[in-house]
């Protein structure tokens, strides 16, 4: 194994991760919801709203967690004073077959990275160990036959 | 008012700590998933420092027994292990590591790289939708 020095990045990586958490836990005191972002997504096309509340009622907060996340990085991008790095890693095809993937998987798999990852695993959830742990493997596997095989 | 400012500045929060963590450039998930080649672990960084912060978060919270603006905390109760969690989330991981994205930067990336995320983000909602309904069928199944 070789370490990437140039493209590591500790610190922004654990205070972005230390925000992400942060935020996790807010939504759950103001809302009593999980911050699985999956999760949020896939009830704004559910007819019905949970909890037995009105739709309206539980699709507005859903879609106030979604714009602050458009707005978010925009924020960053003003006190840096600089643009996000993005480089992109797919084209063509991949992008929407990924796109799909994911979101098939993510709503069978009850979870996605924020879900699993961030809140069933501060939650101890087995469910969300064993969830990150094969999204985690079949991912590296997958770089790997991208980039070593193919 | 002061729940819906509160719920977009949580999601404010949360964009920007993913923008600011790395997890909006695909070419870094993709060399954190690079681990047989050269690999960069920032990643595992956002990962420990989200849990360490949500797991003594989360603990405060529901020690206080009730959310702020909601009747009751809604968590998940189940704990079995099913074929359904390791297939969803090995088909997951695939597409995670095949553009990098996954939903939050999927979300927060809509503007910043919409060349990318546009599409990604169409057919992720479509997969979702798919997702939720086979999720659901299934549960019938096994209910009857």
């Amino acid at each position: 194994m070789e370490i990437d020095w140039a493209g590591f990045t500790p610190i922004a990586s654990f205070v972005g991760g230390c925000m992400i958490g942060l935020a996790a836990a807010i939504l759950m005191a103001i809302n009593g919801r999980v911050m699985g972002v999956s999760g949020v997504l896939g009830g704004l096309m559910s007819s019905a709203g949970s909890d037995n509340k009105p739709a309206e009622d539980d699709k507005s907060w859903r879609w106030l967690f979604v714009a602050g996340t458009v707005i978010g990085p925009f924020v960053v991008w003003g006190l840096q004073g600089a643009p996000i790095e993005i480089t992109p890693v797919a084209s063509g095809w991949m992008v929407p077959v990924a796109g799909f993937f994911v979101g098939i998987g993510a709503a069978v798999g009850n979870g996605c990275t924020s879900g699993h990852g961030i809140c069933g695993l501060a939650r101890l959830s087995l469910r969300s160990f064993v969830a990150v742990g094969t999204f985690v493997s079949t991912g590296i596997i997958t770089v790997y036959i991208l980039r070593h095989v193919m | 008012m002061i729940r819906s400012l509160s719920i977009l500045a949580t999601g404010i929060m949360f964009g920007a700590g993913l923008a600011l963590s790395g997890m909006l450039n695909p070419s870094k998930v993709a060399g954190f998933l690079d681990l047989f080649g050269v690999w960069d672990p920032s990643l595992a960084f956002v990962m420990g420092g989200g849990v360490v912060l949500n797991f003594i978060g989360h603990r405060f919270v529901i020690g206080r027994g009730q959310p702020i603006y909601a009747q009751k905390f809604s968590l998940p109760t189940r704990g079995d292990l099913d074929p359904m969690l390791i297939w969803g989330s090995a088909l997951f991981g695939v597409g995670w590591a095949l553009a990098g994205l996954c939903p939050g930067p999927a979300i927060a990336s809509v503007l910043l790289n919409p060349e990318d995320g546009v599409l990604f983000l169409v057919l992720m909602m479509a997969g979702l939708y798919i997702g939720r309904r086979l999720q659901a069928q299934t549960q019938a199944a096994a209910t009857q």
